[in-house]
């Protein structure tokens, strides 16, 4: 009987084998595919458990935190709620819900970024996330909503030497502490980044820049400024219908003459004003440091709504020179365009994201000055500042006068709704201090009950600037 | 050195890693040393010094090894099972204890274990009973769609089946010591392969029936399969012949499908085997969730593991991630916290004590002796191979424990008692001749 224990022991062996060779399977082989299964809460639930960093403002206030629930989770709770709801927008891990930086920036608050963390973290019972210090200034925001004072519309403000964020607003906000409560008069849409508004004519700061660096006009050019011109078969008018007869460029902007840029587009082409756009960063995603679902494309729409391609001969380029003709922007965008110029032609990539800093104190990851474009020549730039302080000192933005700091800007009232209609979507953008910028901003208005750029946007930038440079920005 | 010498400094490292185990556990839980640990590993030491005192006293020529594997596998049972729930583990531990008196019972009163076969139409009795008890109105219970144990309401709960396996085994044992040259002799020789007589089937036919009958009475497969496939082992050991093996596994195979596809417990059983991703298998009530997320577990220990308690079990807002991890599913903790090496270790222990149950029926002087031996060692090991291949998806997942590991008192007293019998035939085997 012996041989026989011997071959039943070697088959014991054999299969004993077999869950080794299975073992094996699970835990090597297909190791990787079963980490990544959609069925697998394993990942979710390391993840509920590690104490994720902070989000803080750049003056130090917590945007947003972690505070311990059920099982040795954490939950994230947001002090300032809807001041910077927009911005940092809301995690729910366990229901796979995020926005904003917390999903942009999750990386880093779950602190995963450098490979010796995590090493440490598999040693320690509660992992913890890194902090994330942003460039986001609370007073600025403050003064923000402060300025729209419930209208519906946003401001958003730039570092135009860095590309730091510093105000990004959008009202209606929401408290992001209860982000999937759909409380009234409330929403989650951050009309600065993820709207579509036509620019009106702050898109004139644009069409001057293309028709000055491209060789084709100077500031003193003289273009026929009378009312009304027929630009793609349809007759333009100015405001009032005033004819102002051969006016150069700087007169132009200074008092946003409709039919001289209407007819700078047109002469420049559908070629040359797309190429600037581009420069600009109109037709991709803003480079920001959030959500790309969160980010709309600023560009030229058909009557359809939908949107054309690059140079379509459908466009109406004349009426695209001044802000219109189907144009949608966000504000976002606009700013940008302020920040180009505010920077000697050159646009930086914006960011809200200054610096990770992990448990210990450790600076683990800072967010360096990076240029998107060299959108213009330097002269350009100095050509634009001028014009555009004009419009500030004397034009139709002398509301964004700040006594002392000479402010560059421009303003736009974009008619929307039906025709005869009294609704309008009024602009500023602008920068100072002229000779050594240190903040751009866009502002808009959405739905505004015939108000003017100058009027209801102007005076809310002014406000803005004066608290970012008081600040010492 | 004596054998029970050599057993003693063998039972150093079953004590020192329970001592780790829980030393390790309790850095896990609190980040800082408990003495606890210490007294916990002192506790099992003294407990285990006990049996080897016990042996020392009884079966001087008992195998030296057997009882400090064992020490070893229920040592790393008990820390596993106080990582999950410390006061399981209080429980598993008493519940060694009172396997520990049984276990010297058996020794003390069955010395002569021989006298078994003369009672061996009682213990078969007793054995099929046991097996039926589930399905009695009022004591029986179902649990996951099988009926696999016994409740006395205000008493105790058991799973016959680890107790009846021991009964069935004696009973073959004693059965084939008198017929087994029966059914060698005679017989046609078909192509080279000896075939029996047609009467001679009659074991195969009745081990069949059982195990078929346990399928259909009780839906639980993975002691149907512990049964057949240790029976079977039994079976061919005594009379040599590959014929009845083959021709047992074939009609197992063809059993077990025809039930597979007609008894709807065993056919889901079978279903989650083969597809536990499947999201409708697995949303399921009694799905592949289990065994789903005991695969996950594997998968995130990899190689190394990820460390004593780093498993993730529960779900944080109550309820398992993975049920019955301290029985069903503890191989896949293991692998989750130890790793492939670490569950290949735990597999090679097995391996070791298979073999030295092996040695002791190899060593026996008497076909009794030899077969009881195989049998009991060959029920062990199939037992093993049942749950861990189900947790492995080697097999469908069926509800057997993990022998001395898994938290359960039938299963640590009827282990206990089946290490006890191995002791007395290896004792006996190893006594010098006179």
């Amino acid at each position: 009987m012996n041989a026989q224990i011997a071959r039943l022991f070697g088959l014991i062996v054999v299969l004993f084998g077999l869950l080794v060779v299975f073992t094996t399977r699970w835990t090597v082989i297909d190791k990787s595919k079963l980490d990544n299964n959609t069925l697998n809460r394993l990942t979710l639930i390391q993840e509920l458990k590690i104490r994720r960093g902070r989000i803080l403002a750049d003056d130090g206030t917590v945007l947003a935190k972690s505070v311990p629930a059920a099982g040795g989770t954490w939950n994230r709770t947001y002090p300032t709620g809807s001041l910077f709801a927009q911005a940092v927008g809301y995690s729910n891990l366990a229901q796979g819900q995020a926005a904003g930086l917390e999903l942009s920036d999750g990386a880093y608050t779950r602190g995963l970024q450098t490979g010796l963390n995590s090493v440490f973290g598999q040693l320690t019972p509660h992992r913890v996330g890194d902090d994330v210090h942003t460039t986001l200034d609370p007073k600025a925001q403050q003064v923000a909503v402060q300025g729209l004072a419930g209208q519906a519309g946003s401001v958003v403000a730039i570092d135009p030497r860095t590309g730091a964020v510093k105000v990004m607003y959008s009202n209606p906000s929401y408290d992001n502490n209860k982000f999937n409560v759909n409380a009234p008069g409330t929403t989650t849409f951050n009309r600065a980044t993820q709207a579509g508004y036509p620019p009106g004519s702050t898109f004139k700061v644009l069409t001057a820049t293309a028709g000055i660096d491209s060789g084709q006009y100077t500031p003193s050019s003289t273009v026929n400024g009378n009312s009304p011109v027929t630009i793609s078969g349809v007759p333009l008018s100015n405001d009032n219908n005033q004819s102002w007869g051969n006016v150069d460029l700087t007169t132009a902007l200074t008092y946003s003459i409709n039919t001289v840029w209407a007819q700078v587009a047109e002469h420049l082409g559908r070629g040359t004003m797309t190429d600037y756009m581009k420069r600009f960063g109109f037709y991709s995603k803003p480079p920001l440091d959030y959500p790309p679902n969160e980010l709309n494309v600023s560009r030229p729409h058909g009557p359809n709504g939908k949107a054309y391609p690059p140079a379509s001969h459908n466009e109406d380029i004349g009426r695209i020179g001044i802000g219109q003709g189907g144009l949608l922007v966000t504000p976002l965008q606009m700013a940008m365009v302020a920040a180009a110029v505010a920077n000697g032609g050159k646009l930086m990539v914006p960011h809200m994201t200054a610096r990770v800093v992990n448990s210990d104190g450790v600076t683990v990851k800072r967010i360096n000055p990076s240029v998107y474009n060299q959108v213009m020549k330097r002269s350009t730039a100095q050509q634009l500042a001028q014009m555009m302080t004009k419009v500030v000192e004397e034009g139709t933005g002398t509301a964004a006068q700040l006594g002392g700091i000479s402010v560059a800007g421009k303003t736009g009232t974009a008619s929307i709704g039906a025709p005869g209609s009294n609704l309008t979507q009024p602009w500023f953008i602008g920068f100072a201090p002229v000779d050594n910028p240190k903040v751009a901003v866009a502002v808009t208005v959405d739905k505004s009950q015939g108000g003017f750029g100058g009027t209801v946007a102007a005076p809310i930038a002014k406000s803005v600037i004066q608290t970012l440079l008081s600040e010492g920005q | 050195m004596s054998a029970r010498n050599r057993e003693l400094i063998a039972l150093i490292p079953a004590s020192l890693l329970v001592t780790a185990g829980f030393a390790g556990v309790f850095i896990q839980r609190s980040n800082a040393l408990s003495n606890i640990s210490l007294t916990y590993g002192a506790i099992f030491l003294g407990l285990c010094l006990v049996g080897h005192i016990v042996i020392r006293m009884t079966l001087p020529n008992a195998d030296p090894y057997m009882f400090p594997l064992v020490a070893a596998l229920a040592s790393f049972g008990i820390v596993m099972i106080y990582r999950i729930n410390p006061t399981l583990a209080r429980q598993q531990a008493q519940w060694f204890v009172l396997g520990l008196i049984l276990f010297a019972a058996t020794i003390i009163f069955f010395r002569d274990y021989r006298k078994l076969e003369r009672y061996r139409y009682t213990i078969v009795l007793i054995s099929l009973g046991l097996l039926i008890l589930p399905r009695v109105p009022g004591v029986g219970y179902q649990a996951n769609g099988a009926y696999l144990g016994v409740r006395i309401p205000g008493l105790f709960v058991f799973q016959p089946a680890e107790f009846a396996k021991i009964g069935l085994v004696i009973f073959l044992a004693s059965y084939l010591r008198d017929t087994r040259q029966v059914l060698v002799t005679g017989g046609r020789r078909i192509l080279g392969v000896t075939i029996p007589p047609i009467k001679h089937f009659g074991p195969i036919v009745v081990i069949w029936g059982l195990a078929m009958g346990i399928m259909v009475l009780l839906s639980d497969m993975g002691s149907s399969l512990m049964f057949y496939g240790g029976l079977l082992a039994v079976l061919y050991v005594a009379t040599g012949r590959l014929s009845f093996v083959v021709i047992g596994l074939l009609a197992f195979v063809l059993g077990a499908w025809y039930l597979g596809t007609h008894i709807p417990h065993v056919h889901a059983r079978v279903e989650d085997w083969l597809h536990p991703f499947n999201p409708h298998l697995y949303n399921r009530t009694l799905g592949s969730y289990q065994l789903a997320n005991g695969v996950f577990a594997q998968a995130a220990g990899g190689m190394f593991g990820q460390g004593f308690g780093q498993a993730v079990i529960t779900l944080p807002g109550g309820g398992f991630l993975l049920p019955a991890p301290q029985t069903d599913m503890i191989y896949a903790v293991i692998t989750s916290e130890l790793g492939l090496f670490g569950a290949a270790a735990v597999l090679i222990v097995y391996l070791l004590f298979i073999a030295r149950g092996f040695k002791a029926a190899v060593l026996s002087r008497d076909s009794f002796s030899t077969l009881l031996a195989t049998g009991l060692t060959a029920v062990f090991a199939i037992q093993v191979f049942v749950i861990v291949g189900g947790v492995t998806r080697v097999i469908p997942l069926t509800g057997v424990t993990l022998p001395f590991i898994s938290y359960g008192g039938s299963s640590i007293i009827a282990n206990l008692v089946l290490l006890a019998l191995l002791l007395l035939i290896s004792d006996r085997a190893r006594r010098p001749a006179r």
